[in-house]
């Protein structure tokens, strides 16, 4: 087990590393996913499965998905070459490897995990639940409150707004996204 | 089942942290230091489980969970407010916004 623990730990400062120093968003935003991976195998190496779970949906799920669809709205263009590096297997071999890494680390846990040596350090999902219903009540209704706020707040920020300038006024055309990309 | 010290589980949490304030100091691309405050969350959440499953404690994963729902909030409003900085000043290098500074 302590092995799995250093591999993961490892894998995760390197794709970390990575994820800060790419020049490219989007390979960027892969390191930080298979980091996010490895940080999940951590979590469930020290008896948090339910919290692992909830890494990989919510984290390299559904916040990297937001981060990829921001990235593609800008399309701050370097597509342009991208194409024929694409095959380049300099691109893509350290991820793959480290992904690669990560897959064994799991696999072989799960062979041991079925006969686990302390079975009572576990933390079991219902454990988790009921005291986030009960004793925790006001946090959730907190949190609920403020994810309303995020909404709120985001679709404001979001919104595009349509310039409203009178026509004697206007001294220039409004530069619209799509025009200036072209 | 884990038998590392947790000093040692807690030095590599910190070093996640601090991987991700350098990215947040280093990068000027908004996008980048947006995901590094990620990173920097993620690091925080992690000493909450380590802590937790120290003690053998449900605090810990409780805790991890309002964390993560201040992220999906904080990443959500974050990227609204990339998307609008992009669209009034088309880039998103961080220091162009420098438009109330003084020229000297």
């Amino acid at each position: 087990m302590n092995t799995i623990f250093y591999i993961a730990a490892a894998v995760a400062l390197i794709s970390t590393g990575m994820a800060i120093s790419g020049r490219n968003a989007i390979h960027a935003l892969l390191s930080l996913i298979i980091s996010l991976l490895s940080v999940s195998i951590i979590f469930f190496i020290l008896g948090a499965p339910f919290i692992a779970a909830l890494e990989v949906i919510i984290y390299a799920g559904a916040v990297m998905v937001l981060f990829i669809f921001v990235i593609m709205m800008l399309n701050v263009g370097m597509e342009r070459e991208m194409e024929s590096r694409w095959l380049r297997p300099r691109m893509w071999i350290v991820p793959s490897v480290l992904s690669l890494i990560l897959l064994i680390d799991f696999l072989y846990m799960l062979r041991t995990m079925a006969h686990p040596e302390t079975p009572g350090q576990t933390i079991s999902p219902k454990q988790v639940g009921v005291s986030l219903y009960t004793t925790y009540l006001l946090g959730v209704e907190i949190a609920g409150i403020l994810l309303l706020a995020g909404i709120v707040g985001a679709y404001h920020l979001g919104r595009q707004r349509k310039k409203v300038i009178h026509r004697f006024l206007k001294k220039e055309e409004i530069i619209e996204p799509d025009k200036t990309e072209q | 089942m884990v038998t590392i010290s947790v000093e040692i589980q807690i030095l590599f949490a910190a070093l996640l942290f601090l991987i991700g304030l350098v990215g947040l100091l280093v990068r000027r691309n908004v996008i980048f230091m947006l995901m590094s405050v990620e990173i920097m969350f993620n690091a925080a959440g992690m000493v909450f489980i380590i802590a937790g499953a120290h003690w053998g404690q449900v605090d810990g994963q409780v805790m991890f969970i309002f964390i993560l729902a201040v992220t999906a909030t904080e990443v959500s409003v974050g990227l609204a407010l990339i998307l609008q900085m992009f669209h009034h000043f088309r880039t998103l290098d961080a220091d162009e916004l420098n438009k109330l500074k003084d020229d000297n």
